[in-house]
């Protein structure tokens, strides 16, 4: 599955673009692997866009992190015991989304809890390398993304998955933002608080899940953390920040395949570096602008 | 209790002639807090909606202008137009505590419960929160219960006291309970009861930790 990477990054041959936008698209979905990785890049961008809005909301970010380290011991551990990654992941995602969630919505104050289950699931996961000695390429794969490798059932697979997830978090919405904001008033109105907070750490580890695959396990925030935390400097209505968010990490993802697909470096770093780069440009505009405010009124 | 989050140890308890239930319309309620992240980006006016039908599963799909109506005219009724659209996390603590009680009133409850709202807001909007619970609740006739430590700010207004410490319990209007002789005695400490020349009334001595009246 994790082929197409390899052979990328150890031939080193990039195809050079041309001036015609025409011809370079031409050529970029020339390839399967291409198509596969534009199709699954989409599907992941939506629902990492989407689900980012409520990570940011509820100050969850750290915890979104921490599933995803999780999700590598399972990962690694599947693949010692023969069986594909994505079940390894997704098993020990959901299983540590659910424990994270019964702690509530407000996390803050559990990072030192969260962040020292963190560090033994990695080490567990370097265990598991080391176990399974054949393949370094497998880990680096789940570590930095491997989605030029991503095959035409990976992406049904993603799609079926996404499609799930984005009609919980539909069937959710109003709860789930309520609670997000104000648990205890939430709470008081009849939410079932602790049941929403597990329903949404567990699709959050679906959706983790998916974006292993592109970005990895170590780059999660990039997608699923920065686009949302970007959106919501621009607006504070929860649906436009909602859709900004799946914007930018479509452009992101979009922009990362195809300038990767002229260069031989990793896609993981040109999308990261997308969403970073345009995380400092809005943070210096906004100090800039108050900046100009001031002045202004002095 | 009221709220029905919790059943009563003994006895029984009816809320408007029913069992308590959980998320009753008819009470509007505000919950203790020291002040919203900094990083809560949502508007109030979004946050003041979700009053009204955040408890409901899904999107909202049907009543979106009759959602917009109520709460928009909520805010208006605890004077927050001018910031209901900026994000919560940036208000100010009397700002975010109008646009709590906003969201407390978006149902036209009867009775408007509310934990501690004056403990993190400086004198002035302790003030001004207080005068506006009391009009809007003889404006709309509805029943405020209201649990502070700090009783004077609110002594002007109230209709009755209940003072709960050290297992003690005394309820009355503020002139039967209110002076330094009963007072004194509930707290089990020395506490004075003093009026200004302008007649308003004041309580010194209290122990912050001791005087923590329950609804």
């Amino acid at each position: 599955m994790h082929d197409a990477i390899l052979h990328l990054t150890v031939n080193n041959t990039s195809p050079l673009p041309s001036w015609n936008v025409f011809d370079d698209l031409a050529a970029l979905f020339h390839y399967d692997f291409m198509v596969h990785a534009f199709e699954a890049g989409t599907i992941v961008a939506i629902v990492a866009g989407v689900i980012g809005y409520f990570v940011v909301l509820r100050g969850s970010a750290f915890a979104a992190h921490a599933l995803s380290h999780i999700g590598f011991a399972g990962a690694t551990g599947a693949v010692v015991i023969g069986i594909d990654p994505v079940f390894g992941l997704l098993g020990f995602t959901v299983v540590a989304g659910a424990a994270i969630g019964a702690l509530g919505s407000r996390l803050r104050g559990r990072d030192v809890t969260i962040g020292i289950v963190l560090a033994w699931a990695l080490g567990l996961g370097v265990l598991f390398i080391s176990l399974y000695s054949g393949y370094a390429t497998e880990a680096y794969a789940l570590l930095f993304g491997a989605i030029l490798g991503i095959s035409a059932s990976d992406v049904t697979v993603t799609l079926v998955a996404g499609v799930i997830s984005l009609a919980c978090v539909a069937a959710l919405y109003r709860p789930l933002l309520f609670s997000s904001v104000d648990e205890e008033l939430a709470s008081a109105k009849g939410v079932p608080v602790i049941a929403l907070s597990m329903a949404f750490m567990v699709i959050l580890a679906v959706a983790v899940t998916e974006a292993v695959q592109v970005v990895g396990v170590l780059l999660i925030f990039a997608l699923v953390v920065t686009p949302a935390a970007i959106a919501v400097r621009f607006t504070s209505r929860p649906a436009r920040a909602i859709l900004i968010g799946v914007a930018l990490a479509l452009v992101f993802t979009w922009l990362g395949l195809a300038i990767a697909f002229y260069s031989p470096h990793p896609v993981s770093f040109f999308i990261t570096s997308l969403a970073f780069a345009t995380y400092v440009a809005v943070r210096i505009a906004e100090l800039a602008r108050s900046w100009a405010l001031r002045r202004a009124s002095a | 209790m009221i709220l029905g989050r919790l059943s009563p140890a003994a006895g029984r308890l009816e809320v408007f002639g029913r069992a308590p239930l959980r998320g009753n319309p008819a009470i509007g309620y505000v919950p203790q807090r020291s002040s919203f992240d900094p990083e809560v980006s949502m508007r109030g006016r979004d946050f003041v909606g979700l009053g009204v039908d955040g408890h409901r599963w899904g999107v909202r799909l049907t009543g979106r202008k009759r959602a917009r109506e109520a709460s928009a005219s909520s805010i208006e009724a605890v004077g927050a137009v001018s910031y209901a659209d900026r994000p919560l996390g940036r208000l100010s603590g009397g700002e975010q505590q109008r646009l709590l009680l906003a969201q407390a009133l978006v149902g036209d409850p009867r009775l408007l419960l509310m934990d501690e709202p004056l403990s993190y807001l400086d004198v002035r909007n302790q003030g001004a929160i207080v005068q506006l619970i009391s009009q809007i609740s003889r404006r709309r006739n509805l029943t405020v219960v209201l649990i502070a430590h700090d009783v004077n700010p609110l002594l002007p207004y109230i209709d009755h006291v209940l003072f709960v410490a050290a297992g003690k319990v005394a309820m009355g209007t503020p002139a039967e309970i209110i002076t330094s002789e009963r007072l004194t005695e509930i707290y089990s400490t020395p506490v004075e009861v003093i009026k200004d020349r302008r007649g308003r009334t004041f309580v010194v001595g209290l122990e912050e930790e001791a005087s923590h009246p329950h609804a």
